[in-house]
């Protein structure tokens, strides 16, 4: 993954910014990348960093194990926002009030902890059933909290992400610009999301998805009718345009865009629920490794490989899996975690360190880029 | 005493009991003094049958319909022809001789069921899979025909999968012809034909030597699907069993149903027990149960006949009383997707442990840590598990549908459908020690006589009584009216 997408892609972002010093880019990095990072590809690393330096680069804060800790009653949440903070603070320099939840989950709940947290801004997914005949192309408010909500226009995102090379010839810049121009100028903010593995995972870069990011990117620090803009700045300085009441779950996940890609299931639910019970016991044991694995186990995609979902969307949750079906995606997780209550129960009873852990737990996460 | 013996598989290539059973049997009636040709449709290598010859059903040339192909590849590979003879010649060690035929049967699951889970999840779990490339389907021609396409016979052999694989009604065809060409050429005097697969090639051969058929039922197809019956395995099942001067069941419970649903004679149909290897050093060094001591344990395929539903709704009940007991799922099949998704339902999964299909050392660590073995089988022909969790000493609870219940006068019994008595039994065997210490003596010790040999003295009685029967003149048939009036009532084999 990092020579194929982060460490090329990073290197043409670099390129383009120190040509053009008007091209702004934010990513979203979990915490459980950047320790794989730093364990198994610390040059990448250093090439966010200097990214970072260049000071047209912003990057989210979300939660550090990329999990449903949202989901978790209690200070959970709140932990894991602060841990990445100060996390990405110390690595980049560069400490956001944006806040950009795991999957784009948001509701109106989310936004008011967010904003007691000390944030400015959130992302979420411009879905049609949240804006209705309204286009997400401004800042939108929190009904109560002082909290501005980002709405990804997930049509324009995921023609990149999803279509690129789908028709017979790839998408070009032109053809991506005329879109662009198509939106009336008092829609002020376009926000686009994307997986960052889209460039040169998703599509190899054979199907040119390089040279069109490179074009697009060129192509809009031209036009003097755009300005390029973080997540953070877009905060700032935009006025907003009217609140947005979102009572239920979204995410960008699936059709549904809510919850059911992660807890759709019986086995998704069990699993999850089973996890939490543990929380009592693992937070009683002062014990930072295991602490640590129980958190890791909160990641959302192991939750995510056992959806039974069919159509379209089973076939995403296929292609993103490392198992062969999401029966053993459940079997192994739940294996993984009796063994490790039992490592609990270990360190309880015997009141001693249990040595680590080794869990068969798939454990890359995914880097997101805002541009 | 000469037996030609069909089977479908032999140790160590087996997916199933019947390799096993096979073995045992032919281990043990070399004891009793009679020499074994034993057939198979695939040789995986590997093979060691100490008093054994076998026969490579692959190298048998049999009548095949063929495209028109160029002259080159018209004449079969003097390669096969060679082999051919060589594998007739398979050195015979001590009474056995094998007999390798081609094959393409497979784990019959994929061939029955349109059932089939997505996924392929009847298969997960590191099962052995010896799919050959050669026996692709697609690789052969059997079209009919229609498009004016030219067609010849030819005579070459056909390599057989071995194995229970989407093709294996069409192996079961192919080993039958290449009977008729075994059975031709070399002497015998008893055919015995082990399960479906086998008994159409049993027919044939004896249709060619006129020598005197078993059949020897160790599954049903009854047992296998339940009410989804596949018409064609059952047709194979009932015309073998029609046309067999006897018919050997593993159990009377499986005699039942030969009686019952395949309108066999009572009289026809004798029972031999399977038998068990003695285990005598069981190496219990694993670990100390990380469960701790409330593990009770379900081995074997994860499919309806097993009654892995019933396993759930018994837990269900225990752990109500026994809230740290833990169950262990060992094996693989199409209602795994089901069970699971019940234990999730039920919010038992931190309850339950899916260790997938086990071999060897691995299910020695399961029985282990087991306190419990629990078998509750809807319909079971035999059931070697239970034995081998009582060599291993854990102790058992076996449904009264299961017909190794009927040696096992020291087992728990209930009835595969009352999982309220399921689970009062797992309570009652963890909660009494004294209960769990005396099955396992008590089994323990009568397992002993739950030999192969004893299976062997009781085929080489009937190979004799029915070689006997037919050394009787020709013009006694007249007077007969018993078997031979049955016998006049099936004149045409096919």
């Amino acid at each position: 993954m990092a020579n194929h997408c982060y460490l090329p892609t990073n290197a043409l972002l670099l390129k383009l910014i120190r040509k053009n010093p008007a091209i702004k880019i934010a990513f979203s990095i979990s915490g459980i990348l950047i320790d794989q990072l730093e364990e198994y590809a610390p040059e990448v690393l250093d090439s966010f960093r200097t990214l970072a330096q260049t000071g047209s680069v912003d990057f989210l804060t979300e939660t550090y194990y990329h999990s449903l800790a949202c989901l978790i009653p209690g200070k959970e949440f709140d932990f894991q926002i602060r841990k990445h903070q100060e996390r990405i603070e110390k690595l980049f320099g560069v400490r956001s009030n944006v806040f950009r939840n795991t999957e784009l989950i948001y509701s109106d709940h989310i936004g008011q902890r967010i904003s007691d947290l000390g944030f400015k801004g959130v992302l979420s997914d411009g879905i049609d059933r949240i804006i209705g005949h309204d286009n997400p192309h401004h800042v939108f408010e929190h009904p109560e909290a002082d909290l501005k909500l980002l709405l990804r226009n997930y049509r324009l995102s995921d023609d990149i992400a999803f279509r690129f090379s789908q028709k017979q010839s790839p998408l070009t810049a032109n053809q991506y610009m005329t879109w662009l121009n198509d939106i009336p100028v008092d829609q002020n903010v376009i926000t686009l999301a994307l997986d960052y593995e889209t460039f040169g995972e998703h599509h190899k870069k054979e199907t040119g998805i390089f040279t069109f990011l490179e074009n697009l990117l060129t192509a809009l620090a031209r036009k003097k009718d755009y300005r390029f803009l973080t997540p953070s700045e877009a905060v700032e300085i935009l006025p907003e345009h009217k609140t947005l009441s979102v009572p239920s779950f979204i995410s960008w996940a699936d059709e549904e865009r809510d919850l059911s890609a992660w807890l759709g299931n019986e086995m998704q639910r069990d699993a999850f629920d089973s996890l939490l019970k543990l929380e009592t016991d693992i937070k009683s044991l002062h014990n930072k490794s295991l602490l640590n694995t129980w958190r890791s186990l909160q990641t959302s995609d192991h939750f995510y490989y056992m959806s039974t979902k069919k159509g379209n969307d089973g076939g995403v949750h296929f292609y993103f899996s490392p198992y062969p079906s999401p029966y053993e995606a459940f079997i192994n997780y739940m294996n993984v975690l009796t063994d490790f209550s039992l490592q609990i129960n270990i360190s309880k009873s015997a009141n001693r360190i249990g040595q680590n852990l080794t869990t068969r737990v798939a454990t890359e996460k995914k880097a997101a880029v805002v541009i | 005493m000469k037996v030609l013996m069909f089977g479908w598989e032999f140790p160590p290539h087996i997916s199933g009991g019947l390799g096993t059973a096979c073995a045992g049997l032919t281990h043990a009636l070399d004891k009793e003094n009679v020499e074994v040709l034993f057939v198979v449709p695939k040789l995986h290598g590997g093979e060691k049958a100490v008093h054994a010859s076998f026969i490579d059903a692959s190298h048998i040339p049999i009548l095949q319909q063929k495209p028109t192909a160029p002259l080159n590849t018209r004449n079969p590979d003097p390669g096969i022809q060679k082999s051919l003879k060589e594998g007739k010649s398979a050195k015979p060690k001590g009474n056995i001789q094998r007999i390798e035929v081609s094959s393409l049967l497979s784990p019959y699951t994929s061939v029955l069921s349109d059932a089939r889970t997505a996924y392929g999840l009847e298969s997960w779990n590191y099962f052995f899979d010896t799919f050959d490339e050669r026996t692709i389907p697609g690789r052969r021609s059997h079209s009919p025909n229609v498009n004016g396409d030219t067609f010849e016979y030819v005579k070459e052999a056909y390599t057989f999968s071995g194995t229970y694989g989407p093709n294996l009604l069409e192996e079961v065809q192919r080993y039958a012809q290449t009977a008729r060409e075994i059975a031709a050429e070399n002497i015998f005097d008893v055919i015995h034909a082990h399960d479906w697969m086998t008994f159409l090639a049993g027919v044939q051969a004896k249709k060619i030597s006129g020598k005197p058929l078993i059949v020897h039922v160790h599954a049903t197809e009854i047992d296998r699907s339940g009410k989804q019956v596949n018409p064609q395995i059952f047709a194979i099942e009932k015309q073998g069993m029609m046309l067999a001067d006897k018919v050997v069941t593993v159990s009377n419970w499986t005699k039942n149903i030969a009686v019952k649903y395949y309108a066999i004679d009572p009289d026809k149909i004798e029972v031999v027990h399977n038998g068990i290897n003695p285990k005598p050093n069981f190496d219990t060094d694993a670990l100390p149960p990380p469960l701790g001591s409330h593990i009770v344990t379900f081995l074997g395929r994860i499919t309806h006949q097993k009654g892995p539903m019933y396993f759930v709704e018994a837990a269900r009940r225990v752990l109500e009383k026994f809230p740290d007991a833990h169950f262990v799922v060992a094996g693989s099949g199409d209602q795994l997707p089901l069970m699971i998704e019940r234990i999730a339902a039920l919010r038992l999964s931190d309850h339950f442990h899916f260790t997938g299909f086990l071999k060897g050392v691995d299910i020695d660590r399961v029985w282990s840590i087991s306190n419990v073995y629990v078998m509750p089988s809807v319909s079971e022909p035999f059931g070697i598990a239970p034995l081998e969790a009582i060599q291993a000493g854990v102790p058992v609870i076996i449904s009264r549908q299961a017909g190794v219940s009927e040696v096992m006068p020291h087992a728990i019994k209930v009835d595969f459908w009352n999982s309220e008595a399921l689970a009062e039994a797992i309570c009652n065997l963890l909660r009494f020690k004294s209960l769990t210490n005396t099955l396992k003596k008590n089994s323990a010790e009568e397992i002993k006589s739950i030999t192969w040999d004893k299976a062997a003295k009781k085929l080489t009685t009937l190979y004799y009584e029915l070689t006997k029967k037919q050394e009787k003149p020709e013009k006694s048939d007249l007077l007969l009216s018993g078997s031979s009036a049955k016998k006049a009532a099936h004149p045409a084999l096919f």
